[in-house]
């Protein structure tokens, strides 16, 4: 490639990356400037001096702390969950002759199934129990539920093509089903697992219609629906305040991201990929 | 050791996948039942009390004066979305495909916002949108008079499918790449020495091969489309008269804000049929466009 074209290409490339990197960028700006400043004009792309008194409000004015705990221990509990059932039926889609077997295309109908479709029916069985403004519903739902079923299937894919010779070496050491599981096709697991744990995690990480539906009170809030509350009493915007604490939602998974991008980009490309 | 090897691998079969199959039976299977039992019943929520109502809550949906309105905004997001999407995606894959200096970068960039909590993302651009926000103070400082985006009749509608598609569109920006990068090089060294251009090694090489990715994007990306609700709630509230009332943030709003449970089933339901239709009309049109089907 010719000198200007390589040039024009980073120009493009550079062009459309400030639509990608500037709303980041002035999140963490206006979450630093003093509450008339944030849509004074000409705009501050740089606070003069930070207020980090912004960020104190959001946890001392409202209960941010308590449902940033919800959030992060639901989305781990869920991760997890998912990842220990979901490996477990895919690998018995992919490994297992039995006549369950049938049972995997008739699960991918989970495929099409958003959660807005089941929530009527799941939010008044909820309610019948007793319970609506608890977290059970979004662990258990999630876990078990269409969320899972991507997972199921990615984790088949993987487990498809593992070689038979490496299940035959440990039949042969006497290692039961669970056991060629555990020890045999788990720890070769790791990629698919990854991709398993990343996008259950963001997509548990940004539940919105769910704890809107099933949650009333504000200290059982997860993140997503708690960072619509920052209002004054009169309904005003409180932006510096919320832009605050939305930093605090953004920044520790962008930093994992960065640190890790390969994992996520390859892991999520390939999930998508082996359909 | 009474079980022959057989059965016990049977046993084994159905222990493993006893878990995910009884949820699936518990959470999507019954409900997915229970909704379409909902959507022909009366529900009053305050007495307590539940009629059949016939095809009451499927007859309103052609007298209610909001559902062609609902309908309309549906249709342009998701046409607006995928289109936009899917061609920005290819475009940076192509880009980035070049293996320019320094492209591991910007793949971080344009992939970034994928891991952005969705509903901080939304309250951004929130704030950026805004009359006197920050996006109409670029436009003034060189000379254009920006609209209200978030409350003007057709900017509201183009905002919202702007902020989705940079949302997201790096996740299928590094499928196209991994497609891209799937292409053998004898194919494109071959094409090249056939004399094709460019732009005829794009329609006749490039486009054929990477179509099954393609296709799962343009399914995947269709179907979570159809079910944008954070962003609407957040920056239009479906907003100005209903140019934004996607079908998902309509049927939130009667079942869940007007408590009309019966007709918000009868809205599950044609979500649930609309996505259907639309993967399988998908997956069978693949054969006419979809290059080596494997």
């Amino acid at each position: 490639m010719s000198r200007r074209a390589k040039i024009a290409c980073y120009a493009v490339m550079v062009v459309l990356a400030v639509p990608f990197v500037f709303p980041t960028w002035w999140m963490i700006t206006a979450s630093l400037l003093p509450a008339n400043e944030v849509l004074a004009y000409p705009p501050k792309l740089f606070p003069n001096q930070p207020q980090w008194e912004n960020y104190k409000a959001a946890f001392t004015d409202f209960p941010l702390a308590q449902q940033y705990f919800n959030s992060l221990y639901i989305a781990v509990l869920v991760t997890l969950g998912t990842m220990f059932f979901s490996s477990l039926a895919g690998y018995a889609f992919a490994r297992i002759r039995f006549r369950g077997e049938k049972v995997f295309g008739l699960i991918l109908i989970g495929l099409m199934v958003p959660s807005e479709v089941t929530i009527i029916p799941l939010f008044r069985v909820v309610d019948d129990l007793g319970l609506t403004n608890t977290h059970w519903p979004l662990i258990v739902v999630p876990i078990f539920g269409a969320p899972s079923v991507l997972a199921t299937f990615v984790m088949r894919q993987f487990f498809i093509t593992i070689p038979g010779e490496l299940e035959e070496a440990g039949r042969l050491d006497g290692l039961s089903r669970f056991g060629l599981y555990r020890r045999v096709a788990m720890p070769i697991a790791k990629p698919a697992l990854a991709a398993v744990a990343i996008f259950t995690f963001l997509n548990t990480w940004n539940f919105f219609l769910e704890p809107l539906v099933y949650l009333t009170d504000k200290s059982m809030f997860t993140l997503p629906v708690a960072l619509t509350q920052y209002v004054d009493v009169y309904g005003g915007h409180l932006w510096n305040v919320q832009l605050a604490a939305a930093t605090t939602t953004v920044v520790p998974v962008l930093i994992v991201f960065i640190i890790a991008q390969r994992q996520f980009v390859e892991g999520l490309a390939q999930s998508g990929l082996k359909g | 050791m009474t079980l022959t090897s057989k059965k016990r691998e049977e046993l084994a079969g159905w222990i493993f996948i006893a878990p995910q199959a009884l949820g699936f039976l518990a959470f999507v299977v019954a409900p997915l039942a229970a909704v379409v039992w909902y959507s022909f019943q009366d529900v009053n929520l305050l007495a307590g009390t539940s009629t059949f109502a016939g095809a009451d809550n499927y007859a309103k949906l052609f007298d209610d004066p909001t559902a062609p309105k609902v309908a309309r905004a549906t249709a342009i997001f998701c046409v607006g979305l995928v289109v936009l999407n899917l061609a920005l995606a290819l475009s940076l894959a192509l880009l980035l495909n070049l293996k320019l200096r320094g492209t591991t970068v910007f793949r971080t960039v344009f992939f970034s916002p994928v891991v952005v909590t969705l509903v901080a993302w939304t309250i951004v651009w929130n704030f950026l949108l805004q009359d006197n926000g920050g996006i109409n103070a670029l436009l003034q400082a060189i000379g254009v008079d920006g609209p209200n985006w978030l409350r003007g009749n057709g900017t509201a509608m183009l905002s919202v499918i702007v902020v989705q598609v940079l949302k997201n569109v790096g996740l299928n920006m590094v499928l196209f790449l991994a497609a891209l990068q799937g292409i053998p090089t004898s194919i494109m060294e071959a094409s090249q020495l056939d004399g094709a251009g460019p732009w005829r090694r794009f329609r006749s090489v490039i486009l054929p091969m990477i179509s099954p990715t393609t296709l799962l994007t343009a399914i995947i990306t269709v179907a979570g489309a159809l079910q944008v609700f954070a962003q609407i709630q957040v920056l239009t509230l479906g907003g100005p008269a209903d140019s934004t009332n996607v079908l998902v943030f309509y049927f939130y709003q009667q079942a869940f804000a007007n408590h009309d449970l019966g007709y918000g089933a009868a809205l599950a339901v044609v979500l649930f049929l609309v996505i259907l239709v639309l993967t399988l009309l998908q997956w069978r049109m693949r054969r006419r466009w979809v290059f080596h089907e494997s």
